[in-house]
């Protein structure tokens, strides 16, 4: 355990913060150089949560290991999965059934706004307001509910396997569906009311933690990290998979880079996400849900990456196949660690209390970040 | 009686073994028979026993969340499942103010050392619920590998267990109930003085 309490030669002062602390959203810890209240350096420290996924996935099969990848970033475990299945279906050159991409580009958006909304709740959470955790919590249920149906889980999924997805999708899937988008748009309102509109949170979100679009790009920051910043990157629409490029859905951004900005990509992208359910829920193609695959997948020699867009950013597939029944490598790019990185830039030479605001609009998952 | 009637929302919970107590205690769950006497009552009870009843009836979490059964904490703490009809409901972000840790997600090697010292840091009496596959064994998948406890007993000793990856949000309360009933019976770890089992050394470095 590091423990660097006290001053330094130039007489300031350092603090930790976490690892067990409400505001880092899990087990990081930083420790923060100040001078007064102003803060001149932030240090991540990671590993606290470092459960070696990338290790383990060595000695796992190609249908095993994306399980473990719904505990890396649990916020969009079906987008993970989905990372993972597209990564392997490449390798074996699988053409996924047009009703198994509809399912899945279905579940990946509900999951955004499912991990959104959270983000939404927590975020309010820090800056200390405690009633949208309850509001973010009555929506994200009903998607919860949705996914049990249909998945039989409620935040580790495991829906998606190499060649489509594990079962089709529930009976009553579609109206429950009909039924959260009517409740969605009846209760969103609700979230610009009572914490955009905010003067006090206006005041503690526009003009700190500011990133620039250069910075942003040189800390190879994504997701709504990047496009606050002004930075267009969504994978979805540079590097469309399984159907996203016929989906007609705006890119979300913000240039101020500022708290606010990032805080405004995340809600503009509740009502993307929404328009795209809307595009596919009446038009799931009858078919298979699964192409046929061999029951044990081996992935010829090579390299393969495939690149998601997840809630918080690129996520990333790597893997190394020696033509075996196991992966000689598999490396994962996470979102949350990029974007963890610029918090130091962001944090220099504002105040402590902010750093938790700042932190609250990067929308870390930690053991995605430590895998 | 007018603390038996707020005394909880445990409605459900079984009564206690060898309590054959009067029908308002019964109904309440209130340990202690109640004796009415023209204008008013006289309860009869340990004074253990309200001690235990009394504190079953306010456990303050420790906000304590390393991975996805975090998740599934809050969604407890949330509208739809409210532990705080069960009297859990102020969470505390600091263990000095916290009666039971939920381990909500896995321990690693490296996050060992600061369970063991924010467990140190609750003050007594203190609870610990094991919750999820990680928290008990080290994981549906993270049993085998190098930097993963192999469940959180090896670190602070565990009072209730709860399975699942994650756990459902009723089985995390039906946990919290457990080990109300098991304060209120006087059967937890440290009501029964067991002797100190033997603790895996932790060097904590200075």
């Amino acid at each position: 355990m590091v423990e660097e309490i006290g001053t330094t030669t130039d007489g300031d002062l350092i603090i930790n913060v976490g690892p067990q602390h409400p505001a880092t959203h899990g087990v990081l810890h930083l420790v923060i150089t100040l001078n007064g209240e102003t803060i001149k350096k932030v240090e991540p420290h990671l590993g606290y949560i470092h459960r070696s996924i990338e290790k383990m996935c060595e000695s796992l099969s190609y249908r095993q290991f994306i399980y473990v990848t719904s505990r890396m970033d649990y916020l969009s475990s079906h987008i993970n999965n989905h990372g993972c299945a597209l990564c392997v279906e490449k390798g074996l050159q699988i053409e996924v059934p047009a009703r198994a991409k509809v399912i899945r580009i279905l579940m990946d958006e509900l999951t955004r706004i499912a991990s959104h909304e959270l983000w939404w709740g927590a975020m309010a959470m820090d800056l200390g307001a405690f009633t949208p955790f309850f509001h973010a919590f009555r929506e994200r249920e009903t998607i919860n509910d949705i996914m049990e149906e249909t998945c039989g889980a409620r935040l580790t999924m495991n829906y998606m396997v190499p060649g489509g997805v594990m079962l089709d999708i529930h009976p009553n899937f579609r109206q429950r569906v009909h039924d959260f988008i009517r409740l969605f748009k009846s209760k969103v309102h609700e979230y610009e009311e009572m914490v955009t509109g905010n003067i006090i949170f206006q005041n503690r979100m526009k003009g700190v933690g500011l990133l620039s679009a250069e910075d942003a790009i040189s800390f190879g920051c994504t997701g709504p990290t990047a496009r606050g910043s002004g930075v267009s990157c969504d994978v979805r629409k540079y590097y469309p998979y399984d159907g996203y490029e016929q989906l007609a859905f705006d890119e979300v951004l913000e240039t101020a880079g500022d708290s606010f900005a990032r805080y405004m990509v995340r809600i503009r992208e509740l009502h993307q996400s929404i328009r795209i359910i809307e595009q596919l829920i009446d038009n799931i193609p009858e078919g298979d849900f699964q192409a046929k695959t061999k029951a044990v997948l081996k992935l010829p020699k090579g390299e393969f990456y495939q690149r998601v867009e997840t809630a918080r950013g690129e996520f990333g597939v790597y893997i190394v196949s020696e033509g075996g029944t196991t992966p000689y490598r598999i490396k994962f790019r996470s979102p949350g660690f990029s974007n963890l990185s610029a918090l130091d830039h962001m944090a220099r030479g504002s105040k402590l209390g902010d750093l938790v605001a700042m932190m609250g609009t990067l929308d870390l998952v930690i053991p995605d970040i430590d895998r | 009686m007018e603390n038996s009637q707020h005394s909880n929302g445990l409605k459900t919970a079984l009564p206690l073994e060898g309590r054959d107590a009067a029908p308002t205690a019964e109904r309440s769950n209130f340990p202690g028979q109640v004796h009415e006497t023209p204008g008013g009552g006289i309860v009869l009870s340990k004074l253990d026993d309200i001690i235990n009843w009394a504190r079953s009836n306010s456990l303050w979490p420790l906000t304590f969340a390393t991975s996805c059964c975090g998740i599934e904490m809050m969604a407890v703490a949330s509208a739809k499942y409210d532990f705080s009809r069960f009297g859990f409901e102020v969470a505390r972000a600091s263990p000095r103010q916290a009666d039971v840790i939920i381990i909500a997600g896995t321990i690693v090697n490296k996050m060992a050392p600061v369970l063991k010292r924010l467990y140190d840091q609750m003050a007594d009496p203190k609870y610990v619920i094991a919750m999820g596959a990680c928290a008990i064994s080290g994981g549906p998948f993270f049993y085998n590998t190098y930097s993963v406890v192999k469940g959180a007993d090896h670190v602070i000793p565990v009072d209730v267990y709860v399975a699942g990856c994650p756990p459902r949000p009723e089985a995390l309360l039906h946990a919290l109930i457990s080990l109300q009933e098991k304060i209120k019976s006087g059967k937890t770890r440290e009501q029964i003085q067991v002797p100190k089992p033997v603790q895996a050394q932790i060097k904590l470095k200075k």
